[in-house]
């Protein structure tokens, strides 16, 4: 099983919860099965081009998943994933 | 917390309870940063969808330099700070605030694009130097539009 640990903001949408655990072979198929099992999450973590959103890190065992492969970066059981935002905006 | 009716549905404008030294804290930062945005975190607690401010934590706005006079950046590693200091405090980050130099406190298409739900994204307008209106928003849970919050 792949746990994946959610901020504060999307708990929301996951009945509470901050801890999801899935059974994945990359980060993409742990972020979609989390979106199938809790729907309202996906129009925050995917744009409409169905890509992660740019503001929408992922770290694998603590170690962004850019400096991997992204979201095709293989994962594990027992392997962790959280979700940290960046907080991003601007006056225009 | 107070009822307004829209013309097509009920909706229950939500609150934020900010003391006047928490605010002058956001202002005196907004207005430290001028002409460039300022950026930091609330931390405080959720109440039934409303949010009770305990605490101010600037953040240093981790924009590139030419693009802090409209943008502004709190970074995962930040994020995750903001996090740690709002859990030791027995706390949670409840929203985000920054400012908008010589520009109204209304949230930009930008800022749109980029919040995420549950969080208080407060505003504060800066005007010549001088910190002006704040304003307080949540993202709509389908992402067409910010509501704006009472802050009390």
């Amino acid at each position: 099983m792949i746990t994946i640990q959610l901020p504060t903001a999307l708990r929301a949408f996951t009945d509470g919860l901050s801890d999801v655990q899935v059974e994945a072979a990359t980060v993409d198929e742990a972020l979609r099965q989390l979106t199938e099992k809790y729907a309202d999450l996906q129009r925050h973590l995917f744009g409409d081009d169905d890509k992660l959103r740019s503001f929408v890190n992922v770290y694998l065992n603590d170690e962004d998943i850019r400096s991997a492969d992204g979201t095709a970066t293989a994962v594990k059981s027992g392997d962790t994933l959280m979700l940290i935002p960046a907080i991003a905006g601007g006056r225009v | 917390m107070t009822v307004s009716i829209s013309t097509s549905k009920l909706t229950i404008k939500t609150m934020l309870y900010i003391t006047q030294q928490q605010k002058d804290a956001v202002n005196a930062h907004a207005a430290a940063e001028y002409p460039n945005e300022c950026c930091g975190a609330i931390l405080g607690h959720f109440d039934n969808g409303s949010k009770t401010v305990r605490d101010i934590l600037p953040i240093s706005n981790q924009r590139e330099d030419s693009a802090k006079h409209n943008r502004f950046l709190i970074t995962p590693q930040e994020f995750m700070f903001c996090e740690k200091t709002a859990r030791k405090a027995n706390c949670d980050v409840v929203g985000f605030y920054h400012s908008h130099p010589d520009h109204p406190s209304a949230p930009s298409r930008y800022d749109l694009e980029h919040a995420l739900p549950v969080y208080s994204y407060v505003i504060v307008s800066v005007a010549g130097g001088q910190p002006d209106k704040m304003t307080s928003w949540e993202l709509q849970n389908d992402r067409s539009m910010f509501n704006e919050e009472q802050i009390q």
